[in-house]
């Protein structure tokens, strides 16, 4: 057992020093019918590194790895290439062991890089603040959609149709407990959002309005228009971002006017990881800081005059207000904050605005050569790196197929959309830096031949 | 016998060293200070080469972004160094002894790091085609197994992203649960004032009115209280077991027994689970749903405040209302039931809490940890975890007044009040006076329920040796704050920056860096 340091010797002196006849004294409080007497029956012993390590790189070797393969999932995680300096510094112990900064004499590096996120992250967004982090850019939107109410006092929420279709399950798990009302829509197949259905839906209940940019499909909307008829109603605009690397190439919502800005960081630093963890981005506008949810880090003096870093207007917190708290949100994503600020640290403007062009270009050129493929239509006008195709035939099918042919060729709509007919054609494909002009040939080659 | 028997003793204190002349940089040889990125770096510097594309025609529309967005660059020497010189400022496990009560600050095995970045688990994304992650369901699957068994419950959500996130999913099971049987209208829960700050937080945030439950003189749930509130409206109890004043609730199943025979269900908040893990099954206590925090007891890295996990394991009352998504085995395969199969058999599912699947990559890690331990290194795990912490109450409770020490034993923790400090000294004083003896502070003023409350959780993980210095050191402080001594007030004197004005962080909050205006900066 190599990770408990007492030995056997230490434990009959420190029993000697409690006073304790036995370990089983200790646990005298726990009433008998509730004592194990033994390890409990039908779970192995313990296992050495070697005997571990064998066991679950077996079970690694069972999945087919997104960089041995032609790839083009995205829908909400999205694969780059993460510098080796990244996983080296999210590795140095003092970050990987430390805890939340609640002692900050004794944790400023932690301190420090929350203070650089949260302006990366604000920079990045077009926001006025950010936070130091949510679980991910589901849990970020349904608390941000939380928070409109609690500023408007409103409970009305209109999602748009081309939101991630689980960060509106999410909002509709939560929603039928805490009563909120949420106006949604199943998108189409069209080059379209659903802009004009949103502008003329606003109405003096609604809270706030939910759009994705870029969105499900891969579209790109002028948030400019909906942030002005929400505004003309009192209501917010809340953007959600769940490609962050696109901002690089696009106006930033918060230049668009919204009000609440949230997003998935996953794509810078973080990994697929298939889903989790991930990084929740979340910035507004300055006035609606004291309704913000989760930790923030704030710039301050010490005893002796130096500029040092604590967190910060924590009577928002849920270990300060309890029951009346702006969320109950406590641990958060710290390590991959961390990860997300080093890899924008090493790309800075030049390296990001690079980045994005480059998925840009790369996803034009592979939405060209595909929507050559017979029968294939592209059903975008606009989009960043991820687009949508319609096929002839339906998708799920082709894909599964596809992927006996080691291709792993999008994201379904059918997986997305169960039971929606209109969309069970469609196929989200993401191109980004990791894509290669072969990968896109294998594919265009590959589907003409199982759609024929 | 150890070899090192007449080595180092931590009575070995040595004087202090003097301050010395001051330099140039305002740096002390390895105690660098470090710049922010908006200082040293540049818009035009990046620490990433890429491979040239082809420039065809753009599909932005009206959109393209045409203003900088004044994101700093550094090169990689740069970014390394930068982090590098912030990483020294952290106290963490791998510097030292980190007694943070109700946190579980144990070793984080480097094994779990190198597991969780195999290629198989790292680089697959949650939305591939089932039948290319068989392993990875597997490994989900393998884990789900070990926390039902470990807790003695029926079933388990993997999905929820931390404590607080599992405490919400457990809080809406049970709301579910009561709705389905046309028990909506129980709209109050029950908390212990000793509670963690989430436990009144999540239920609030479900949409539950919060009723706080005494604690008795001993430091335990008020049974007869509790009993008393007990009725037609309330939905339920959450209760943490080991509770946060570091005590086992001995009347846990009478306090199941008589929450179920009011109509009501049982929520426990697992935080403390290792304290008891493989030695004692929640489910033998009569509790209905309890979340388990890998980052605490399955030892995932609390990486500086997250990323956690927070699976929640049910009874059979609850089972059916786990949330989505659920992965079952079928045959010899692995299948994710979601929104589109939830219909067949998990009809009373409560919905999707998160997008995807759960923390996989801490899964890994956690199912790792579980498997080097084994069912007989859990069980030692919980047997040293209270070992240790008794170690420290008893060899402090001469110097620190321990409230709850005489009625017997603690589990993982020991807590500790200021009563008997000097006037004008606190436990505040006691905290930064040990991070210049070289240790995280224990928590402090949690719980509530005690007057300046000091929580020391030493967890397993730590040797003898280790506890020995820090109980003389505890000692140590202790003493000089019973005896007032003024150096105390001002501590930490050694650490990379003194008390730091928190006041001032909220009276006028600096968030975000900006440009300092340019007349200022011409001065």
């Amino acid at each position: 057992m190599r990770y408990l340091p007492l030995t056997q010797s230490d434990r009959q002196a420190m029993l000697a020093t409690i006073g304790a006849p036995s370990i089983d004294a200790l646990f005298v409080d726990v009433p008998d019918v509730a004592q194990l007497d033994g390890p409990i029956h039908g779970l192995p012993m313990h296992a050495s590194e070697l005997a571990v390590e064998r066991h679950l790189s077996t079970l690694a070797r069972k999945n087919m790895v997104a960089g041995d393969v032609p790839f083009f999932l995205g829908c909400g995680a999205y694969k780059h290439h993460v510098p080796a300096s990244v996983d080296h510094i999210i590795q140095r112990g003092e970050f990987l062991t430390a805890y939340t900064p609640y002692q900050p004499e004794i944790a400023q590096g932690t301190l420090q890089m929350l203070f650089e996120f949260q302006t990366q992250v604000a920079r990045l967004l077009g926001t006025d603040v950010a936070n130091a982090s949510m679980y991910d850019g589901s849990t970020a939107c349904w608390e941000a959609i939380v928070m409109a109410r609690r500023i408007t006092k409103r409970g009305k929420a209109l999602l748009s149709a081309g939101l991630h279709p689980h960060y509106v399950s999410v909002a509709k798990t939560m929603a039928t407990f805490t009563g909120d009302l949420l106006d949604t829509a199943i998108p189409t197949l069209t080059a379209d959002t659903d802009a004009d259905r949103l502008i003329a839906a606003i109405d003096d209940d609604t809270s706030c309005v939910v759009v994705q940019y870029p969105d499900i499909l891969g579209r790109i909307t002028d948030l400019s228009r909906i942030a002005a008829a929400a505004h003309a109603k009192k209501a917010l605009l809340i953007a959600v971002v769940t490609e962050p690397v696109a901002l690089g190439a696009l106006k930033s919502p918060g230049e668009m006017d919204a009000d609440i800005v949230v997003g998935e960081g996953q794509s810078i630093g973080v990994g697929l990881q298939f889903g989790g963890p991930y990084v929740g981005l979340f910035g507004c506008k300055e006035k609606y800081l004291r309704q913000m949810p989760g930790r923030l880090c704030g710039e301050t003096l010490d005893a002796t005059g130096k500029r040092g870093f604590v967190l910060t207007l924590s009577t928002r917190e849920q270990h300060i207000r309890r029951e009346k708290a702006t969320s109950n949100i406590c641990t958060n994503s710290g390590l991959c904050a961390l990860a997300f600020s080093v890899h924008m640290t090493l790309l800075g403007e030049k390296g990001l605005r690079t980045l994005a062009m480059n998925n840009h270009h790369g996803a034009v050129a592979a939405a060209d050569r595909l929507a050559r493929v017979p029968g294939v239509e592209l059903i975008n006008t606009s989009f960043f790196n991820e687009f949508t195709l319609k096929l002839p035939k339906e998708a799920r099918p082709i894909v599964r197929k596809l992927a006996d042919r080691r291709i792993l060729a999008g994201v379904s709509l059918g997986r997305l959309y169960p039971g929606e007919d209109s969309l069970k054609n469609g196929l989200v494909v993401a191109v980004t830096e990791t894509t290669t002009a072969d990968d896109v040939e294998i594919l265009a080659t590959a589907l003409t031949e199982v759609l024929a | 016998m150890t070899i090192n028997a007449s080595g180092w003793r931590p009575e070995m204190s040595t004087a202090h060293a003097s301050t010395g002349p001051a330099t140039f940089t305002g740096n002390r040889a390895l105690m660098l200070d470090e710049a922010l990125i908006f200082e040293i770096g540049s818009t035009e510097t990046t620490g990433v080469d890429f491979i040239p594309v082809q420039v065809g025609s753009s599909r932005l529309g009206a959109l393209a972004r045409h203003v900088e967005i004044g994101l700093p660059g550094l090169s990689e020497p740069e970014t390394v160094r930068h982090y590098t010189r912030l990483s020294r400022q952290n106290y963490a496990i791998d510097l030292g002894f980190f007694p943070l009560g109700s946190c579980t600050m144990k070793h984080n095995p480097r094994l779990n790091e190198r597991m969780a970045r195999l290629p198989g688990f790292a680089d697959i994304h949650p939305l591939a085609p089932v039948d290319t992650v068989q392993g990875a369901l597997q490994l989900v699957h393998e884990l789900a197994h070990w926390l039902v068994t470990l807790t003695g419950m029926s079933a388990v959500a993997m999905s929820p992203k931390a404590g607080a996130h599992g405490e919400l999913c457990g809080i809406l099971a049970i709301r579910a649960a009561l709705e389905a049987r046309g028990e909506g209208d129980r709209k109050i829960i029950l908390v212990p004032e000793s509670a963690h700050g989430t436990n009144p937080a999540t239920a609030a945030f479900a949409g539950y009115q919060v009723e706080d439950i005494p604690a008795t003189p001993e430091g335990r749930v008020d049974l007869a209280a509790l009993m008393a509130r007990l009725g037609p409206d309330v939905a339920g109890v959450m209760i943490t077991n080991p509770n946060t004043c570091g005590l086992f609730e001995r009347d846990m199943r009478k306090i199941s027994d008589a929450v179920h025979a009011a109509g009501g269900l049982v929520y426990c908040d697992g935080a403390n689970f290792n304290a008891i893990v493989g030695r004692v099954r929640p489910g033998d206590l009569g509790i209905d749903a309890m979340h388990i925090n890998l980052h605490k007891t399955f030892s995932t890295p609390h990486g500086g405040g997250g990323p956690g996990s927070g699976p929640v394991v049910f009874s059979e009352a609850l089972a059916p209302f786990a949330p989505l998504p659920i992965i079952e085995k079928s045959g010899d395969h692995y299948v994710i039931i979601e929104e589109e199969t939830a219909a067949d058999h998990h009809a009373q599912s409560f919905g999707r809490m998160v997008a995807f699947h759960g923390q996989m990559g801490m899964f890994t890690r956690a199912l790792s940890y579980i498997m080097s331990h084994g069912a007989d290194g859990l069980r030692q795990v919980a047997e040293d975890a209270v070992l240790n912490a008794n170690y420290v109450l008893r060899s402090l409770e001469d110097v620190l007044h321990a409230p709850f020490a005489a009625t017997g034993p603690c589990m993982h923790e020991a807590l500790f009040s200021d009563d008997g400090m000097a006037e004008g000294f606190s436990t505040l004083d006691i905290a930064k006076g040990l991070i210049d003896e070289g240790f995280h502070p224990m928590t402090v003023y949690f719980p509530l329920v005690v007057h300046g409350a000091m929580l020391v959780e030493p967890t397993e993980t730590e040797s003898k040796v280790a506890l020995d210095q820090f109980i003389g050191a505890l000692r140590s402080v202790a003493e000089r704050a019973r005896a007032g001594d003024p150096a105390l007030k001002s501590a930490p004197h050694f650490a990379p920056r003194a008390r730091l004005d928190e006041t001032l962080a909220a009276r006028k909050p600096v968030l975000v860096w900006k440009e300092a205006p340019l007349a200022e900066a011409a001065e």
